[in-house]
């Protein structure tokens, strides 16, 4: 086989490999809209994170449009600091709520935003002041039992 | 009694002993070929006609296989996942399982049984016929003319197949899951993008794969080099090459999944 066609065929295999490749970046892990764009900064704290992972979504009305960057504990205040990246095209009025939420019954949490109707908005490294922790489930069935056992006293 | 002890534990020694001498034999052979790749950079066509015969001849076998794969990976997680009510989480299996474990695993397993075996059986065959000693003869460095770029072709042309086997799996998992099932199309894309990580997944994958093509190939070019000069000696080296390879990707596989994917 001569070397032109040698060259051909390698050239062939090496575009669709990296073809390829570029498929998986961008399609599969979706490259294109994940790292890019300018993010900044904002912190919660919380009571209790849940299970609340680093990278999990922030979104608000359903829309991602952030991650959690860093998860720390306060050591004086024993509450959890979450740091989140927003792209920076997102605006929040200073008076959002965070919350923690589970996306379906057994998914993966994330942080929900639930905007205010202040004017003035969050600059960058700001803490939004009202969270809501999130839900755990063995102090809500707790708490489940708690009341059928104080209902059954009432009624004796 | 004593003496077929004797023996036993002779015979014994001497395998592990021997072992022991392949492996250093072996990890100096790769230290002279990474010495000597000199040559299959500057001469870059040896290497493109090692690739060619590597890496452009084990496309069709990786596609299918890539293509089978996805697509009963799509079948099996459907089965699964509709059962939990959870069949549009299908995109996040197919690709996650694809990218991480089966592309890489998968793609370096066909590798070294294609493109392995066939360096080992050539470089054995070029060993039994004498041209490795030609070449010394005529001041040729076998290593760096016929070891380095065979060597370089196998890690250049790993990642490539192990990315095409990933992206036609999940080809086949798509025509299978949203084609065929009927699994939610957005949902299928837009959850697999959510889930899964440039960096954590797809690069981490390609790592594994860099590493499986260097095993394999240091393997294969070993083989061969080291095969007795007869027609039984490389039908032998051939056999170790796609035994020992294998077991080597897998164990391999498993050191580099628990250092990438713990806690994760």
């Amino acid at each position: 086989m001569n070397r032109m066609t040698l060259d051909l065929w390698v050239g062939v295999f090496v575009a669709i490999g990296l073809g390829a490749l570029l498929f998986l970046g961008l399609k599969v892990g979706n490259l294109a809209t994940t790292s890019t764009g300018e993010t900044y900064v904002l912190k919660a704290n919380f009571d209790n994170i849940g299970g609340l992972k680093v990278r999990a979504p922030v979104k608000s009305a359903g829309v991602v449009v952030g991650r959690v960057g860093d998860i720390r504990l306060d050591a004086e205040r024993y509450e959890a600091v979450v740091t989140m990246n927003i792209g920076s095209q997102y605006k929040f009025p200073r008076d959002t709520f965070a919350k923690i939420r589970t996306s379906g019954l057994l998914g993966e949490q994330y942080i929900g935003l639930a905007v205010g109707g202040d004017i003035e908005v969050f600059k960058p490294g700001d803490a939004i002041k009202k969270t809501e922790s999130a839900m755990v489930l063995e102090d809500l069935v707790g708490q489940f039992l708690f009341d059928k056992a104080a209902e059954g006293n009432d009624k004796k | 009694m004593l003496e077929q002890t004797a023996t036993l534990l002779r015979g014994l020694g001497r395998r592990v002993t021997g072992r022991i001498w392949r492996l250093g034999f072996a990890s100096r052979f790769l230290l002279a070929t990474l010495l000597y790749s000199g040559t299959s950079f500057r001469r870059f066509f040896l290497t493109i006609r090692e690739i060619y015969f590597t890496g452009v001849l084990s496309l069709i076998i990786i596609l299918v296989s890539g293509l089978f794969v996805g697509m009963v990976l799509g079948l099996q997680g459907y089965d699964t996942l509709q059962r939990y009510g959870s069949s549009e989480a299908l995109g996040i299996l197919v690709a996650l399982s694809l990218v991480r474990e089966l592309g890489p695993v998968v793609a370096a397993l066909l590798f070294a049984s294609r493109a392995g075996s066939a360096i080992t059986a050539e470089i054995g065959l070029m060993k039994a016929t004498e041209q490795l000693s030609a070449m010394e003869m005529m001041a040729v460095n076998p290593i760096a003319r016929v070891v380095a770029p065979r060597f370089w072709a196998g890690v250049i042309s790993m990642p490539l197949l192990a990315a095409l086997f990933s992206a036609m799996g999940i080809f086949g998992g798509y025509l299978v899951g949203v084609v065929l099932i009927g699994v939610d199309e957005g949902s299928f894309w837009s959850q697999m993008q959510a889930s899964v990580d440039f960096r954590e997944d797809i690069v981490n994958g390609v790592i594994k794969s860099v590493v499986f093509g260097i095993l394999v190939t240091w393997i294969a070019v070993f083989e061969g080099y080291d095969s007795e000069p007869t027609a039984e000696g490389v039908s032998g080296a051939t056999t170790r090459t796609v035994v020992t390879s294998s077991l080597a990707i897998l164990a391999a596989d498993f050191v580099l999944t628990a250092f990438m994917f713990r806690g994760v």
